[in-house]
Parts: C-alpha cells; sequence; structure tokens
C-alpha cells in the first residue's frame, strides 16, 4: 500500500510523523513495529527486521486504538503487561506518574475519560522502557497542559538515548521534534527539520506550512 | 514458553472474570439451574433423568465452556490487546495455555457444583466411581474450552462468535448419541459421530457413570478427549497472527 518510501531514523531522536487522514501513518508504523502484513520492501530497526523476536523487548508501541483491557483496573492492566514485558512492578507506579494517572490507578479503565484511557494505553508502551518508541498518535483528544507534559517526557526519553517516532495531527506539536516525515496518499513528502520546512514553504507557521505542501502536491499530481 | 507469563495472564483472565458476575453467574449457576429443570420435566419419568442427567454433566459445561471461551478470544482479537500483546515477548502458547488454566479454574468449581447437585439433591445414583466422573466432566469442559478458543479465529465479530455454536456445536450434539442411539443412525452420521470430539467426551461420562471398572473403552474416551485438548490449543496457537493485513 505504501509506495516509494525510503528511511531511515538516527537513534536517540525525535520524529515526527505528519500527514492527512488516511495518508499511510498508521500503515508506517505498523511496518516498523512487524504487525503490518507486507508484501514487498524491507524494514530494519536496530539492525534487525522489523518484528524479529529479539526486538519485542526493546520497541515500545502504542497503537491508535485504545488496546488495554477496559474491564479491568488501571493497575491490574499495567501489572499484566509488566509481567508479559518481565519488567519490575515499580515501573508500573514510575509510568502512572508519567502519564499523570497515578490518582487513578484504581479505577476500571471503562469508568475513565477518554483521555485518560489513551495515557492508559500510552503507559503500557513506556513500561519496558524500550530504546525505540512507536506512537501512534499519543495526543490525539488531550488538552494544551497534558500535551505539553507528554511532548517533555518524549524529549526526557529522547534525550537519555530512546529513538521516537511519533505521528500526530497537530502541526504545533511538529515543531517540537527534531525532524518531521510528511506522508501523502502513501508516499513521503517531505522528510526536513521544522525549521527546514518553514523555510521551504516561506510560511511562519505550521499549519500554513502543511496547507501549503498539500496544495503544492496536488498542483503537482 | 515462560511460566511466569502463562501464570500471569491466567490471573489476567480471571481477574477480568471477577469483575464480570454475570458471567461467573452463567459459568456456574446455569448448568445447575438446567439440571434442576430437567429433573422436574422427567418428573413422571425419573428413570430418564437418571440415564440423561451424566451425558448432560458432558454437555452442559462443554457448551457454556465453548461459548465463552470463544466470545474472550475473539474480544482479545479485536480490542486491539492482542495485537499489543503479540508485539510483546510473549509466546502465543504463554497466551492460550493461561486462557486454559483460568477457564480450567473455573471448569473445576463448575463440573463440582452440577455433580453435587445431580447426586445429592437430584437423587441420581450412578454405578460407577464419582471421581472418575468428575475427570471427564472437568476434561469435558476443558474440551469445550479448548475448541472454543481454537475456532474464534473463524469468527471476526462477537455476533459471529456467537454463531459458531449453532454450526459447530449443534451438530455435534445431535449425533452424539444423545437424541438417538448412534448405532440406529444412518451410516454417515455414524462416521460423522466418530470424528466429532464430544462423541467420545459423551460416551465417557457414560461409561464412567455405569461402571466403576476402566474397561479399554473408558481409557480410549479418555484419551482422545485428553489428547483433543491440546490439540485444539496448538492449532489455536497456530491461528495467532503476529502480522496482520
Ligand atoms: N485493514 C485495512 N485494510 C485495507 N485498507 C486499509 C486498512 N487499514 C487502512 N487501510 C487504508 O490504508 C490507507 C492508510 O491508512 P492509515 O490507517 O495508515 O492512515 P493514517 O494516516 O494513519 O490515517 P489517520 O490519521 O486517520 O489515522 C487508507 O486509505 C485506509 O483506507
Ligand atoms: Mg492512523
Amino acid at each position: 500500500m505504501l509506495t516509494g518510501i525510503s528511511l531511515g531514523v538516527a537513534e536517540g531522536t525525535v520524529t515526527g510523523l505528519l500527514g492527512p487522514s488516511g495518508s499511510g501513518k498508521s500503515t508506517l508504523i505498523r511496518s516498523i513495529v512487524g504487525v503490518q502484513r507486507i508484501t514487498s520492501g524491507s524494514v530494519r530497526v536496530l539492525g534487525l527486521p522489523a518484528g524479529s523476536p529479539t526486538l519485542r523487548p526493546n520497541v515500545g508501541y502504542l497503537t491508535q486504538e485504545l488496546s488495554v483491557y477496559r474491564d479491568l483496573t488501571v493497575r491490574a492492566n499495567l501489572r499484566y503487561f509488566a509481567a508479559v514485558l518481565g519488567v519490575d512492578r515499580g515501573r508500573v507506579d514510575q509510568v502512572l506518574e508519567d502519564v499523570s494517572l497515578s490518582d487513578r490507578s484504581d479505577a476500571r479503565v471503562a469508568n475513565l475519560s477518554g483521555g485518560q484511557q489513551s495515557r492508559v494505553s500510552l503507559a503500557t508502551a513506556l513500561l519496558g522502557d524500550p530504546r525505540v518508541l512507536i506512537l501512534d498518535e499519543p495526543t490525539a483528544g488531550l488538552d494544551p497542559v497534558l500535551r505539553e507534559d507528554l511532548w517533555s517526557l518524549f524529549h526526557r526519553l529522547g534525550a537519555s538515548g530512546a529513538t521516537l517516532l511519533i505521528s500526530s495531527h497537530v502541526m504545533e506539536e511538529a515543531m517540537r521534534c527534531q525532524r518531521l516525515l510528511l506522508l501523502r496518499d502513501a508516499r513521503l513528502l517531505i522528510d526536513d527539520t521544522p525549521d527546514g520546512l518553514l523555510q521551504r514553504t516561506g510560511e511562519s507557521d505550521m499549519d500554513a506550512a502543511f496547507l501549503h505542501l498539500i496544495r503544492q502536491s496536488e498542483a503537482t499530481a | 514458553m515462560s511460566a511466569q507469563r502463562t501464570m500471569a495472564t491466567a490471573r489476567r483472565v480471571l481477574a477480568q472474570l471477577r469483575g464480570d458476575p454475570r458471567t461467573v453467574a452463567m459459568l456456574l449457576v446455569v448448568p445447575v439451574l438446567l439440571m434442576i429443570l430437567l429433573r422436574y420435566a422427567f418428573d413422571s419419568n425419573v428413570f430418564i433423568f437418571d440415564h440423561v442427567a451424566p451425558i448432560l454433566i458432558a454437555i452442559f459445561p462443554f457448551v457454556l465452556m465453548f461459548l465463552i471461551t470463544s466470545v474472550s478470544m475473539l474480544r482479545e482479537r479485536t480490542s486491539g490487546t492482542l495485537e499489543r500483546l503479540l508485539s510483546m515477548p510473549i509466546a502465543k502458547l504463554d497466551l492460550l495455555v493461561g486462557y486454559a488454566l483460568a477457564f480450567g479454574t473455573v471448569a473445576v468449581v463448575q463440573v463440582a457444583l452440577v455433580i453435587v447437585v445431580v447426586l445429592g439433591p437430584l437423587g441420581v445414583s450412578v454405578t460407577g466411581s464419582v471421581v472418575v466422573l468428575s475427570l471427564f466432566g472437568v476434561l469435558d469442559a476443558l474440551l469445550g474450552m479448548a475448541l472454543g478458543l481454537c475456532l474464534s479465529a473463524l469468527a471476526h465479530t462477537e455476533f459471529q462468535a456467537v454463531q459458531l455454536l449453532p454450526a459447530v456445536v449443534f451438530p455435534q450434539l445431535l449425533v452424539c448419541g444423545l437424541f438417538a442411539p448412534r448405532d440406529q443412525m444412518a451410516g454417515v452420521l455414524q462416521g460423522l459421530a466418530d470424528v466429532f470430539p464430544l462423541t467420545y467426551a459423551v460416551d465417557g461420562v457414560t461409561r464412567a457413570a455405569a461402571s466403576a471398572a476402566w474397561g479399554g473403552s473408558l481409557v480410549k474416551d479418555l484419551v482422545i478427549v485428553a489428547i483433543c485438548i491440546p490439540l485444539a490449543l496448538g492449532l489455536g496457537a497456530a491461528t495467532l497472527q503476529r502480522r496482520t493485513g
């Protein structure tokens, strides 16, 4: 489904993956995690083919849809995934703090708000302290304060050596990435830094730059 | 496989069940109520009830386990948790055996309750050994569970999962010997009955209830049912795809 995408992401960086709805962000992410059936092409992560068993403990994956047990409490979910990952139970409290959910740890996931639910899912991806974090829209539906907190967390993780690939619809968030990938119709349109993107388009904010690029690609298509 | 991950999965499935009292009631209370209902349906022919009660000890737990495990496994698939788990370092069998342990625990309680009620208040007496009868009852429940986990791969929605019951379980029920003696059925149906696992489950409880002796046929029933359980779990593991479309 994806065509002509060739890219590499450096270790220890935060990369943003942007593009209109349906452009193939989730499909690319699933290919990198190794859960997407691919017909051709190759994806390597940390030097190994995507989805290799040895990669599984080292790659944290946040699916776009909620993927935790709604009928269990927040803590029961995290304890279970901690056991599957073979990490210490102490990590559970740590990641709850990271996503600001410590006070809701005994609530059933089904009884949380949508944004709280998606943070439980995010906490699960952080549990294993993975070297690579692939996050499909981690900040969708969150208020600006929480978004700010999470992006600070992502940069802390990047600074400590983790490699992050984060998809988003929100263009201002793109400014916070070291590098941006812009997909359109299953093709890689742009691979640049945020500043490079603004310069290239001559626009002053990301939303305008995004529109500019999409219009331009429509004109040439 | 890892014992830690298998046990964690079993604990998680049991925790989900604990949070769902209606399903627990369905699993534990419904078979007992159905037995009581049937006992009074045969009120003036209690000897018929004496004959069918052991068969139903095989069938009620089998059917309920099949239904509930096929839907639970499907839910795991549709809720995205399966995709997430399979991107983590867990073996497919850790997951399935974890389910089997959790529902196996429920099966033991379920069958014990049915047997206590049937042999106690409902006054059925068996010539055979109660222990062997119970063993068969639990194995039959486990068989239903294993088939449910395995065949849930055929369904894409919970709606379809429920339809597996008439499609997969009813044919086995019809030819297992409960409704008509197998030697009086058309040859083709006898052949079908020979390949359906439920046939051996029903034969096993019938024989175990009738005699305390361990004949060759009883051993054969036990072996076949006992082999079908890991076989179905293995097939179930094979249907779990780490990569999907
Ligand atoms: N399971 C599927 N089977 C067939 N086609 C699919 C499937 N999932 C997605 N697609 C198609 O692949 C294309 C890319 O989808 P994808 O989910 O990767 O988009 P996305 O960029 O993540 O969109 P969004 O921002 O809305 O999440 C879409 O045209 C979509 O219709
Ligand atoms: Mg998407």
